[in-house]
């Protein structure tokens, strides 16, 4: 039984694992280590499929009643393109869901905070459940609860280099003040970096690169499920802390009290 | 949309407190070891449990309030315009119906206060008034604000809570920061001590720091009144309320006071008794839990005490201040709202300040910044 749920918009999800369908060398491998993960929150790159076409390769590996898809705007370069993309996924997909992607940059894949914060603020204006990807920037987080997005993503390093959690300090004020649901995206290349940002608080992890490329994306699919549970249960359960050596000898500042 | 009440209706008095009374010396050591803190560590750190901590609490508090505010000491001043008030609060001087002769401030001798403190070396003053909407109403308020305006870069007040078009008003016409205190989150005993008038609404008060952080306002300022109610449950809502505030309202500073009962005339003895030991372990946990927040201390403590938590968390303090209207340069005998204690003059606290390698600080912010930079 799972008393832990985490909710979004209207939805609640057992799994605190979202994964990506990108990279993986084919859909139906795809489908078995997603399967394995039990992720519920699958993200799809509206670019990757095609959605006149219902019996498109990637969609039809997602069937399973149990997964929510997202819609992701990832190949957009601006606001405009991202409401745009987005309107065509929600038609397309059936979903107000949308991970609002913005990178004009076509090598490192950063996130554009002045576009992303533009695009968020249409697209909950017109309905949409925001997914906004972003760098670990606390005051664009609190800007994007304040445009109503319904969580913020930010990232842990860049896209796709497993790196980990490279911006641990900024994660740590982002989730410290949000009163929205913080999902760590990108950079997540390890089990053992999933449950060092379940254990620092995130609410969720979202993985592609580093179940999709392992050498067995279903075992590592597991791997990173059991990774969140545990990180999760010892944040539940309140880290002890490290002790650190001190003596002390007299009360130099509080002796006044007694004197 | 939603306001503190709401978090607070979540919370019971007495299981607080038991809460709170229940921590043990692990968990205040778990607390000490942290670098983040929870409102659960803030819990263990005001316990009675926390007591044979003290000295490390001012260890690690004197060392966090350094790294972040540095060796310095904002200096601000009160300015008392009216002592008129349709309240009665038990515990004040200038409740409804205590005789006393009132006053209220005319331009003019607001102006010839300001003299005084302007020569005193202040650029930081605090307005405060009692509760009397005709007399002292919004119009009042603005009047003196824009009056002094020119004079200080940094202008508070300390007065009856407004409505937020009111704070709006104020805030575009060069208010920077609004102190308002709870006195006790306990609702029974709020009643009781606020037995008549507009303040005796609870919630109104109490959503008052909800309606300055929707008017955009710069800083807030909070605290409890020590005596009406046991201090660890009235400073765990408070802390309570710092919370919910920082994370709802982000772009504004906020400063906690620690206002123990002082004698006055027609005086309430304190139901509860705030040791000095108390304060500062109640000073350290705050600085524990939050690195960044402003805390007050006022010339209600005396000189030794004063002398001393200048070093162990304390970023901002007054200096011979006067709680009657008119009282430094125009009627120096009339009725003070409570006695103050430490009664050296400004000079004097700047020199023990500097003995102590510490550097009072007048001018902090840019008062024709205000309106500029409202935000909302
Ligand atoms: S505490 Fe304020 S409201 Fe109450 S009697 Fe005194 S001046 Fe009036």
């Amino acid at each position: 039984m799972n008393n832990d749920i985490l909710k979004i918009a209207d939805k609640e999800f057992n799994s605190r694992l979202f994964t990506g369908t990108g990279k993986f060398s084919s859909s139906g491998l795809m489908e078995q280590a997603i399967n394995a993960s039990e992720s519920e929150l699958v993200t799809v790159a509206l670019k990757r499929v095609d959605v006149k076409d219902n019996q498109d390769d990637i969609l039809i590996h997602l069937k399973d009643a149990r997964i929510n898809l997202l819609p992701n705007t990832s190949g957009v370069r601006d606001a405009k393109e991202a409401v745009f993309a987005a309107q065509l996924a929600r038609e397309a997909l059936e979903t107000n869901w949308i991970k609002l992607e913005i990178h004009p940059d076509p090598k490192y894949l950063l996130p554009d905070p002045i576009e992303t914060l533009k695009a968020a603020e249409e697209l909950v204006k017109s309905g949409f459940v925001v997914m906004p990807y972003i760098h670990a920037d606390p005051v664009l987080c609190k800007r994007l609860e304040e445009v109503g997005t319904q969580c913020v993503m930010p990232l842990g390093a860049p896209i796709g280099t497993n790196k980990g959690l490279k911006t641990l300090d900024f994660l740590e004020i982002i989730i410290e003040q949000s009163n929205v649901p913080v999902v760590v995206d990108a950079g997540i290349g390890t089990p053992s970096h999933a449950a060092a940002a379940m254990e620092l608080g995130a609410d969720a992890v979202l993985v592609n690169t580093a179940i999709a490329v392992s050498q067995n994306p279903v075992a590592m699919g597991i791997a990173f499920k059991m990774a969140v549970e545990a990180g999760r249960m010892a944040y539940n359960a309140k880290l002890a802390p490290v002790q650190d050596k001190k003596a002390m000898a007299s009360s130099p500042l509080t002796n006044f009290l007694y004197e | 949309m939603s306001s503190f009440k709401d978090v607070l209706n979540q919370y019971d008095w007495d299981k607080t407190m038991l809460s709170i009374l229940s921590k043990t010396e692990e968990d205040v050591k778990q607390a000490l070891h942290k670098n983040k803190r929870t409102l659960e560590d803030f819990k263990a750190l005001i316990s009675p449990a926390a007591k044979s901590f003290l000295e490390e609490m001012a260890q690690l508090s004197s060392r966090i309030t350094k790294k972040r505010f540095g060796n310095t000491m904002q200096m601000y001043a009160p300015m008392y315009l009216s002592n008129e008030c349709q309240n009665i609060c038990t515990y004040c001087g200038f409740s409804l119906t205590n005789k006393i002769p009132r006053r209220t401030l005319t331009d003019e001798e607001i102006l010839k206060e300001v003299a005084f403190l302007k020569a005193k070396g202040y650029d930081h003053v605090l307005l405060v008034t009692g509760e009397a909407n005709r007399t002292v109403g919004v119009d009042y308020l603005n009047n003196a604000i824009q009056l002094i305006r020119s004079q200080f870069s940094n202008i508070s007040i300390e007065v009856q809570p407004l409505d937020q078009e009111e704070y709006e008003l104020l805030i575009q016409n060069g208010l920077y920061a609004v102190l308002v205190y709870q006195e006790t989150y306990h609702r029974e005993e709020y009643k009781k001590h606020h037995p008549k008038g507009k303040k005796s609404n609870f919630d109104y008060r109490l959503e008052t720091p909800d309606r300055l952080g929707k008017a955009g306002v710069h800083k807030i300022g909070l605290g409890a009144l020590f005596g009406l109610e046991d201090w660890r449950a009235d400073s765990f809502f408070t802390a309570l309320h710092l919370k919910y505030l920082q994370k709802t309202y982000w772009k504004t500073k906020y400063s906690i006071s620690f206002p123990r009962l002082r004698p006055f005339s027609g005086g309430l003895e304190p139901k509860v008794e705030m040791t000095d030991p108390d304060l500062v372990q109640l000073i350290c946990a705050y600085r524990l839990l939050d690195e960044d927040v402003e805390l007050s201390i006022s010339t209600r403590e005396r000189e030794v005490f004063r002398d001393h938590i200048v070093q162990l968390g304390i970023t901002s303090m007054s200096a011979e201040s006067k709680t009657n209207p008119g009282g430094y340069t125009i009627d120096k005998q009339s009725l003070e709202q409570f006695e103050i204690s430490d009664e050296r003059s400004t000079e004097t606290i700047a020199e023990m300040l500097k003995n102590q390698y510490l550097e009072p600080v007048w001018k902090d912010w840019e008062n024709d910044w205000v309106s500029m930079t409202g935000f909302k």
